[in-house]
């Protein structure tokens, strides 16, 4: 019930961005959704793409520092207050967020979030009924 | 003024002789009392009585600063333990600081030749002077406050730190000189400034500036800047602290107190001594240190000796400022800090990949450094807190280290130079020569 997060470790420098989507544009890798996490010196890109392992392998011979993390891409309906939901059964159990990215489209709002507990996560959004994106129907 | 008129004015032939007869007797004393250096001369089949003049001076050993590592604690000690009054320590670069002990008559002739270096900066028993160096193992602190009290003037001992509190003493007990390095003077002018004040509400008149390598425009600026008359003084503590040298009112090179420590330039590749006037590496024989003589000392300052009389009246001899170094040593808001050092560091840490990149600068006035490492490309956190963590455990590490702060700056995998042999360590941004 987990999606395969990449991370890269980026120096604040004009143009690395560039240099990891591009890379990842000639191996035929799409990206999903990705955010970025910033420091005064230097920045972590997290990108939900369709080959991790092949992202890793790119990624890392034009010596990027990568790592893959597990984290849970949330569905939920894109309305008023359909998150808030959700969110509020995790600060009951006590689940805390690290971090998390999002985008809504039409119908639907996916949420990427990495939970400090993501097994105890899972568990409680599949007895709330929440839906879980796996890699397979990203 | 002229503290000791008779060394620092003696004429150039008596003077070669004091020394060669104070040579001759250092020699023997630390053959005698050093294996280190009685080894050394019977390898290059040399007695004591084979030094009968300062001539002879060039048949004798080198000592460096590995010599000294090499015999850490007090393998180069001459005197008994009973005898040694003090000791101070400098950073060593991957393991063993250099320990110096002084005798009593020795800390005696580190206050003569501070009073002398003090007198010729203009210095009076009516002066109020604060030394801003910092107390304690490092020499610079003890050994200019000394001096000051020696030769009778009132010694402020405020060390480093605190600028604000040290301006206001500055102004409300009426100082009028200050020993510390020229970019804390500098400092020291822009926290004047920030504070509402102008060089108008301070008394200060006389600088004594050392400890790193400055520039005549610094000298200009702080001048201009605080009012005072900046003087140069050069010391190291492995030949005994700040007092070695020091500039007179010409502001022209820097007087030697050569009665005591005799200066040589040599070439540093081949070893032979330069004609005067040349540039090299900057040679120290102590003539009358009795904790720690040393023999030929390689400081590895690059400078010139500068020959003929100074229109001040002083006949010893003058050292033109240092121009470089002939290793990699760099000096950082005054204190020492090899590449190699940081090396250690950042080998330990398996984090990082064992390249870096140390890049010096001055910005307002203050030296800095920045420590350059590289994320292991395998070895790296998702989460931000756990990276800066790394950072910070890094910055801790060289902060005891070094005994000065490092910004630590994380870079990509592979993103530092790498070139065959000896690699670029170090950008220095400064502009000191």
């Amino acid at each position: 019930m987990t999606v395969k997060q990449l991370s890269v470790f980026l120096e604040n420098k004009t143009g690395r961005i560039n240099e990891v989507v591009r890379t990842l544009g000639q191996n035929g890798i799409n990206m999903h959704a990705f955010s970025m996490a910033e420091t005064a010196d230097f920045g972590i890109l997290r990108l939900i793409v369709s080959d991790v392992e092949k992202a890793v392998e790119v990624l890392r011979a034009r010596d990027f520092a990568v790592m893959s993390t597990d984290v849970l891409c949330l569905s939920c309906a894109n309305t008023p207050g359909s998150l808030a939901t959700i969110l509020e059964y995790l600060a009951e159990e006590n689940i805390f967020i690290e971090y998390m990215y999002a985008f809504a489209q039409n119908e639907a709002a996916h949420v990427v979030i990495k939970p400090n507990d993501l097994p105890h996560c899972i568990s409680l959004l599949q007895e709330k009924q929440c839906e879980l994106l796996t890699q397979e129907n990203l | 003024m002229i503290w000791n008129p008779n060394k620092e004015c003696m004429p150039r032939e008596q003077m070669r002789e004091l020394q060669g007869k104070r040579l001759q007797k250092l020699v023997s004393y630390v053959y005698h009392n050093v294996p280190f250096y009685r080894h050394k001369m019977q390898e290059m089949d040399l007695s004591p009585e084979d030094i009968r003049s300062i001539d002879d001076i060039v048949k004798l050993p080198f000592t460096t600063k590995q010599d000294l590592r090499d015999n850490y604690p007090y393998g180069l000690q001459a005197a008994p333990a009973s005898e040694i009054v003090r000791v101070h320590a400098s950073s060593g670069t991957t393991g063993n600081p250099t320990i110096v002990g002084y005798t009593r008559r020795d800390l005696a002739i580190w206050s003569e030749v501070m009073s002398r270096s003090l007198t010729a900066y203009g210095v009076t028993r009516h002066d109020t002077f604060s030394v801003s160096y910092g107390y304690g193992l490092f020499t610079g602190g003890l050994g200019a406050h000394y001096g000051v009290e020696n030769m009778g003037a009132t010694v402020i001992p405020a060390s480093t730190g605190n600028t604000e509190k040290h301006l206001r003493l500055i102004r409300d007990l009426n100082i009028t000189g200050i020993a510390c390095t020229p970019s804390y003077a500098l400092y020291l002018a822009e926290v004047t400034e920030r504070m509402g004040l102008s060089k108008d509400d301070l008394s200060l008149r006389i600088g004594a500036f050392g400890a790193e390598p400055w520039t005549e425009n610094m000298r200009q600026e702080i001048q201009q800047r605080l009012g005072l008359k900046g003087y140069n003084l050069y010391g190291l503590s492995e030949i005994m602290g700040p007092g070695v040298s020091y500039e007179c009112e010409e502001q022209h090179g820097s007087h030697i107190n050569e009665d005591h420590f005799f200066p040589e330039i040599i070439d540093p590749d081949t070893l032979e001594p330069l004609p005067v006037g040349q540039t090299g590496e900057l040679v120290f024989t102590t003539l009358t240190k009795e904790g720690m003589p040393l023999l030929r000392y390689r400081t590895k300052d690059l400078c010139a000796l500068m020959e003929g009389e100074c229109p001040c009246g002083r006949t010893n001899v003058r050292m033109t400022p240092i121009m470089g170094r002939s290793d990699d040593m760099l000096i950082i808001r005054g204190i020492n800090v090899f590449p190699s050092q940081v090396e250690s560091v950042i080998l330990e840490m398996k984090e990082f990949e064992p390249q870096y990149l140390l890049v010096v600068d001055r910005k307002n006035n203050l030296d800095t450094l920045e420590v350059q490492v590289e994320v292991r490309r395998d070895f790296f956190s998702d989460d931000i807190g756990t990276m800066l963590g790394l950072k910070k455990k890094l910055s801790d590490k060289l902060k005891s280290v070094l005994s000065i702060s490092a910004e630590v700056k994380l870079v990509e995998p592979n993103s530092i130079q790498r070139s065959e042999g000896k690699s670029k360590r170090v950008i220095d941004k400064r502009k000191l020569v």
